[in-house]
């Protein structure tokens, strides 16, 4: 694109990455010149964050050479990666919870000297976040941060680190569209300054507006490199999933009577301030409402109110006409509400724990699976085979841990759980996060099946794609309240995106 | 070429067994350099643990006998450690334990085994279940380190007892040693055809049993298991975590409390100062060594019996009593490594 392009920046030759009997990287060749965003394109699955952790330190390769502006090198750990100008943002985010943001750039920092000077850390925290436009309190604690603002610490860090060769595993996953045209802006700005940007996506917008070149991998192997003037979206698509791409079906949804309300509802975050304030929202029987919003606008923080795993000040919720205000989890559940949480395998899942023991999870009660006090082994096994059948999870063995599975296994089977109660309530926090199309399109198929059976689904969501494929309405959030609400018939990308921003909040006071 | 470690994708059953074995034998060959090294005679050393140990009737029954405590003791501890409550207090609640069954048979000598022992049975578990509330409602209700409350109610625990004996429990017709007066028959546990094993060890495997049928079997111990794995998870389950750690931290008391009552009632038939010796810290040993497997907690404290008992006959052939302990240290290190291997290779990685 610009002058500086054409010198060797990266050179990944041959890689090979193997997991146990797993192919995560099978030959795969990378080359990345200087002042070029390049983008690496490819299903869940695909060994592109293999072939950026071997780039960035994180995995040493089977096979294979890497070369940084000609040279060969070998990477023990990210540290001698970052010393060669090799920086990269993790999908999971690598932050220590308890420390402040300051604190965490000092991790890894190489900096002479005994003495700690962490005002002057926080200085250039600050300096640097408004030169990149990814403001961030420098002495607020990592645990205060929304999804979004841990991202930015990242991408800080690394800068902060000096990297010359940028690498961002999915970066604008948890943007707003505006944050995420600015990313793009960042990037292009740190190409034209002669760094390397390497963008992991499967967003084919994103690659087709930021990107000059893409490599795509299927499978873990190199399926083609191309110029971006010389590619087209769609044989992009076909390329990366190696087929059609399967398309949701949305009729027009028949609601019934109000199944989930929730009136003038107050929760306070963990730091304890206001989070959730006023919230009115009512969602009927065969009907799904998407919450739009950037993380950290108190998303999480009103699905775990609605839950009762936090508590509300004020207001209250009701399910079919049933207060559930408060109550414990396991009392909402029997009120026929069932959540879908945003951490995985976190809250959802228990990654040590066997298939069999996490498909119990929320079920582990049901008098069908054991008397009073035991369990009854054989009918545990009946059950899960029935519910792993049902919902198509690709497993082999019931007592094999989740850990094992792949992100869209993981969220089939958490689904396949939760919705086999067939719950009144469904609230589904960023139900395909991290997922690749396929199985973001089974989800998508599998909660629509579920308005069509006649639950009331709450979608929390940041993709807007996303939202605007499956709601029946759309609501936004920003700063813990509710900004309009429209049919989705109404709805734009714009409009809706402008909303996330906030912008239409002095014109609607609450 | 360079090495590298993998995490294995699968472990075949036989070497699952063979391993702590294989160990152990590995653990005994270090220890013989160790012992050349101290100017002993590593064979003589080791004639000198088996006889000691293994080899009668007698000295069989002898490590069993020591091995009684360390069950039941880590029975209660792995108990705790699988909701990842770090009840480091078993010492104390075996004490405690120990208290309130001498105190049943002591002031109530007339009544009859079938109620006494039952009584110091349900008095001992009461008493140990108690004393671990005491660190685990902090704990529950304002998120108090257990790990340092139950460790010093242990001296409480000791001190108590030891208050009792040098005073108002004191045998008055005891020539003045710090001793309880001897329990009546009534209040001894009953032993096994002429040796000094009791069916203390009855109960140790029962222990075993039901904690293995709980854990593995109940929907109680799902829950257990859940909330050790994933806090998060089991609140989102509806898991009530709360009652949970009271009711977990109370029962492993319990257990702990257990111990301390077959100590008294099956081999000390008396309170005196010393009701263990640290038995309820070798437990947690065990209990992590087993990895929390009842089953296995019975074997290991077997094994720990042997080196205990050993140290013994180790002292008795002229040999210093600390060749046992470092004999010791040598197979817990060589287990835990071991173990590593269980889950880990080592592989010859050829570079491009």
């Amino acid at each position: 694109m610009n002058s500086s392009t054409g010198a060797s920046m990266v050179s990944m030759q041959g890689i090979c990455k193997t997991f146990g009997t797993v192919v995560a990287n099978d030959h795969v060749c990378l080359e990345v010149k200087c002042g070029e965003v390049h983008a690496l394109l490819g299903e869940n699955g695909a060994g592109k964050t293999t072939l950026m952790k071997v780039l960035s330190g994180d995995y040493q390769p089977d096979q294979g050479e890497i070369r940084v502006e000609g040279r060969l090198v070998t990477f023990g750990s990210p540290r001698d990666a970052s010393r060669a100008g090799i920086g990269m943002v993790h999908q999971h985010f690598r932050l220590v919870d308890v420390f402040t943001v300051a604190q965490n750039m000092v991790i890894g920092l190489d900096r002479p000297g005994l003495r700690l000077d962490l005002r002057k850390v926080e200085e250039e925290v600050s300096e640097l976040g408004s030169r990149y436009r990814l403001k961030v309190d420098p002495r607020g604690f990592v645990w205060q941060l929304s999804v979004g603002e841990r991202q930015r610490v990242e991408i800080l860090r690394v800068l902060m680190r000096g990297a010359r060769i940028l690498v961002l595993d999915e970066p604008t996953a948890v943007l707003t569209p505006q944050e995420a045209q600015e990313l793009q802006e960042i990037l292009r700005d740190l190409a034209l300054g002669g760094s390397s940007v390497i963008l992991i996506t499967h967003k084919m917008k994103e690659v087709m507006e930021v990107a000059d070149r893409i490599t795509v991998l299927r499978q873990g192997k190199n399926v083609a490199t191309v110029r971006k003037k010389d590619a087209d979206a769609r044989q992009l698509a076909q390329l990366m999933v190696g087929k059609e791409v399967p398309s949701v079906a949305q009729d027009r949804a028949k609601p019934g009577q109000a199944q989930l309300s929730v009136r003038q509802l107050n929760v306070l975050s963990d730091t304890g301030s206001p989070i959730v304030r006023d919230l009115s929202l009512e969602i009927r029987q065969g009907e799904i409402v998407g919450l739009a919003g950037v993380s950290g606008n108190g998303q999480r923080e009103l699905a775990e109110c609605i839950y009762g795993l936090r508590p509300s000040v004020s207001g209250e919720v009701r399910v079919s006409g049933h207060p559930i205000t408060n109550l414990k989890p396991a009392q909402v559940i029997g009120s026929g509400l069932r959540l879908i949480p945003e951490d995985r395998l976190g809250t959802g899942l228990i990654p040590a724990m066997s298939v069999q023991e996490n498909l119990i999870l929320t079920a582990y009660l049901d008098p069908s699976l054991g008397n009073r006090v035991a369990l009854d082994a054989h009918a545990i096994r009946e059950y899960c085979w029935r519910l792993i059948n049902a919902f198509s999870v690709n497993v082999v063995d019931l007592n094999a841990p989740v850990w094992k599975l792949s992100g869209g296994n993981l969220q089939r089977l958490m689904l396949a759980r939760e919705v086999s109660a067939t719950p009144k309530v469904l609230v589904a926090v960023h139900p395909t996060r991290g997922l690749d199309l396929q199985s973001a399109a089974w989800i998508h198929q599998l909660l629509i099946d579920q308005r069509n059976g006649g639950a009331a689904i709450l979608l929390i969501s940041e993709d807007l794609d996303e939202i605007l494929a499956l709601s029946d309405r759309v609501a936004v959030i920003y700063a813990g309240q509710l900004l309009g609400e429209v049919d989705r018939k109404d709805a734009t990308i714009g409009e809706i995106a402008l909303l996330m921003a906030g912008s239409h909040l002095q014109e609607r006071p609450r | 070429m360079r090495l590298r470690v993998v995490r294995r994708t699968s472990v075949s059953r036989s070497l699952m067994y063979l391993a702590p074995v294989a160990s152990i034998l590995f653990a005994l060959g270090i220890g013989a350099l160790l012992i050349l090294v101290t100017g002993n005679d590593p064979i003589l050393v080791y004639r000198a643990i088996f006889l000691g140990t293994l080899s009668s009737r007698y000295n069989l029954t002898e490590t069993v006998v020591k091995a009684i405590p360390l069950m039941i003791a880590g029975l209660a501890v792995s108990l705790s450690f699988r909701m990842k409550l770090w009840n480091i207090g078993a010492e104390g609640q075996m004490y405690m334990g120990a208290f309130a069954a001498s105190g049943l048979a002591l002031f109530f000598p007339g009544l009859p085994k079938v109620v006494m022992l039952p009584g110091m049975f349900c008095l001992g578990f009461l008493a140990g279940g108690l004393w671990s509330l005491l660190a685990a409602l902090p704990k529950a209700y304002l998120n108090i380190n257990e790990v340092i409350t139950t460790l010093m109610l242990n001296n409480v625990a000791v001190l108590w007892v030891g208050y009792l004996v040098y005073g108002p429990w004191r045998d008055p017709r005891g020539m003045n040693f710090p001793l309880s007066a001897r329990f009546v028959d009534a209040g001894q546990l009953p032993t096994f055809g002429g040796t000094r094993v009791h069916t203390g060890l009855v109960v140790a495997v029962l222990v075993a049993a039901i904690l293995a049928f709980t854990l593995w079997r109940t929907r109680w111990g799902y829950e257990i298991r859940v909330i050790g794995e994933s806090a998060n998870a089991a609140h989102y389950a509806g898991m009530d975590v709360l009652r949970n750690t009271l009711l977990v931290m109370f029962i492993s008391g319990g257990i702990a409390g257990l111990a301390g009552m077959a100590e008294v009632s099956g081999v000390i038939h008396r309170l005196q100062p010393e009701v263990s010796q640290g038995y309820g810290y070798t437990a947690i040993v065990i209990a992590c060594l087993a990895r929390l497997n009842p089953w296995a907690v019975l074997m290991t404290s077997l094994l720990f019996a042997v080196l205990l008992v050993g140290g013994y006959s180790v002292q008795a052939a002229g040999v210093s009593a600390s060749v046992a302990g470092m004999l010791q240290g040598v197979i817990l290190f060589s287990v835990q490594v071991s173990d590593f291997f269980l889950t880990h290779e080592i592989r010859l990685m050829r570079r491009a």
